[in-house]
């Protein structure tokens, strides 16, 4: 019998720790294929950020450096910096990228430092158990907007791809969701493209990933995917904002 | 090999030189003063042996930088002064918990606060009592001199490697601006122990390795810490170094590290031509601190008095070493003023002549 699905070889075979219909799984899985597809897992460094993707280091079969609050895209220069002929990419929620590590991220991005960014934006701080976070949406309830964000007192949801998207560092600056088959195959050639990217030198590629946190969220996996094109989707809108060119191996 | 040439350079420079002449090849900094020459001497001199240099952010970006390039095993190292320092103090933490080598230079200005540039030690209980979170040390070492900033940059990498532990040089505005005639040399090195299990290379042919601090499972955070403590003691047996000057026969022994030591040896050379029976210790490792030594010298001499620019700091430690009948007075000038030869005289001579006249 012809086995058509297998486990990437990137990854280890640990179970998940994340909750039933969190997005995380999905987005280990699509950087998982991504460094199979180019055969780069043995030359592959990983960055984990503080919060749920701390474990990455439990989920990818690679070396994994584990980077403080906000800091990965900091430490993945230092990496790169050496290694130059490895491919080094972070792994970040909005929490750590979008509040505690913004001025990192933007630098990174404005050097054009050849490192690959997966943001995966799920709008509320998940590992310390749902706080406001920089891309909370207006008026969501969070345990620390329990009343709904409101714009006069916390800001507007960040856009961080739009913002990156106007630097001339970056090589690629996309948004994607994974909350349906047709928004995964999406995404999934978007994160190759960022590590081709990387692959061919062009600098910094930077890839938001809309994600669900049902937990957290109070909402069951099924209603909490539907949330991502009701209401996150028309706020952080799909595409891809910057794309330096490169000859399409997909 | 050729007569070893001097060079006339700043303190900043030999740091910066001994550093490149060490193979450290990968340097991230952020401007402040007192030590921009060592940035700037890196990005001069880096590229021509094919390293980097790179002008971070902010130095919270450049100690995690240093972590990043840290975690490949390379030699690598930031620089600063005081305010930086405080910025780099979460960094200083993961550095213990991760256990990786590498090199920070403190060129230490007054504070609290934005302060001012010209020298101090107010910064001792932040270099050796931590600073960051954590139940955790660094390797503090005060240079002197010139020819010692050069020295103990090189010691510094040789440290920072035998322990996988960050190593602190904790120098001063004065010792980073001073210009003097140094000996450089080229200590040897081949790039490291290739044996070393730990370094992050990409998972070729072997398991996937990770450098984390994150200890969840029950009780492996206490062993983590009861492992760095292991470490902590072998440092402090093994790797203590001190200086002692005329303690042979003194009855009294100025206890003064970096700069003071320096204007004290001066003082000292001055009241032994007076009679006055005065020696000194110098801390050159502030940690692990010379406690044995101190603890042997308080055996026999009774008086000591400790010298700082700040307002009492090391003395605590030097308490903490000397047996208990043992005297110890402090002076102390914070705040960027540097003490003459003639104040220490002064002060050495006041102390020396309570003990003739038995007060």
């Amino acid at each position: 019998m012809k086995q058509v699905f297998k486990r990437p070889e990137s990854m280890t075979d640990k179970s998940f720790h994340f909750c039933p219909g969190c997005h995380h799984g999905i987005v280990h899985r699509l950087v998982a294929e991504a460094l199979d597809h180019f055969e780069l897992r043995e030359k592959t460094v990983g960055v984990a950020s503080v919060g749920c993707s701390v474990f990455l280091y439990d989920y990818f079969a690679i070396d994994v450096i584990e980077a403080p609050h906000g800091r990965a895209a900091a430490v993945a220069t230092g990496t790169k910096r050496v290694l130059k002929d490895h491919i080094v990419f972070t792994y970040q929620g909005d929490g750590d990228l979008a509040a505690i590590g913004t001025a990192e991220v933007i630098h990174a991005a404005n050097r054009g430092d050849n490192i690959t960014v997966i943001f995966v934006n799920n709008g509320i701080y998940g590992m310390t158990g749902g706080q406001m976070a920089p891309t909370t949406l207006l008026g969501q309830r969070s345990t620390t907007s329990p009343y709904g964000r409101d714009c006069n007192r916390d800001g507007y949801p960040i856009k961080m791809t739009e913002m990156l998207a106007a630097l001339e560092g970056p090589s690629l600056v996309s948004r994607v969701a994974v909350n349906t088959p047709g928004n995964v195959k999406k995404a999934r050639k978007v994160i190759r493209q960022a590590f081709q990217m990387q692959i061919e030198g062009k600098g910094f590629s930077f890839v938001e990933v809309l994600s669900t946190c049902p937990t957290n969220w109070g909402m069951t996996p099924q209603a909490a995917n539907d949330r991502i094109a009701e209401e996150m989707i028309p706020y952080f809108p799909l595409g891809t904002l910057k794309q330096k060119d490169i000859v399409d191996v997909l | 090999m050729s007569t070893p040439k001097k060079v006339f350079t700043k303190g900043n420079e030999a740091i910066a030189m001994a550093a490149i002449n060490a193979g450290c090849h990968y340097y991230f900094g952020y401007p402040i003063t007192p030590q921009n020459e060592i940035p700037e001497y890196m990005a001069m001199h880096l590229p021509a042996v094919g390293g980097e240099f790179l002008q971070a952010e902010s130095e919270i970006a450049s100690i995690n930088m240093l972590i990043g390039a840290a975690a490949t095993g390379v030699r690598a190292m930031t620089s600063s002064s005081g305010p930086g320092i405080s910025l780099m103090q979460e960094g200083f933490s993961y550095f213990a918990g991760n256990e990786l080598p590498a090199v920070v230079i403190n060129m230490s200005r007054q504070g609290p606060g934005l302060g001012g540039i010209n020298a101090t030690q107010g910064d001792y209980f932040q270099s050796v009592k931590g600073g960051g979170h954590g139940d955790y040390k660094l390797i503090v070492l005060a240079p002197h001199t010139g020819q010692e900033l050069y020295d103990l940059t090189i010691k510094a990498f040789e440290l920072a490697e035998k322990y996988r532990i960050l190593t602190l040089v904790l120098g001063d505005a004065i010792l980073g601006q001073i210009k003097e005639p140094i000996v450089p040399w080229i200590p040897e090195y081949t790039g490291g122990d290739p044996d070393r299990d730990w370094v992050i290379t990409g998972a070729k042919g072997r398991e996937p390795r990770r450098i984390t601090s994150l200890f969840l499972a029950d009780g492996e955070m206490e062993k983590h810490n009861w492992h760095l403590q292991e470490k902590y003691d072998r440092i402090e047996r093994d790797d203590v170094m001190v200086e002692e000057v005329d303690v042979e026969d003194a009855e009294l022994v100025v206890v003064a590290f970096g700069t003071v030591a320096r204007i004290v040896k001066s003082a000292i050379a001055q009241v032994r031509e007076a009679g006055m029976k005065v020696g000194l210790v110098r801390p050159i490792t502030l940690f692990p601190f010379p406690r044995q030594a101190l603890l042997t010298l308080g055996g026999r001499t009774k008086k000591f008095l400790v010298a700082e620019m700040n307002t009492g700091q090391m003395v605590e430690d030097v308490r903490l070493s000397l047996p208990g009948d043992c005297q110890v007075d402090f002076y102390g000038r914070p705040g960027g003023s540097v003490p003459t030869p003639e104040d220490l005289v002064a002060v050495i001579s006041e102390n020396y002549s309570k003990i003739k006249t038995g007060k």
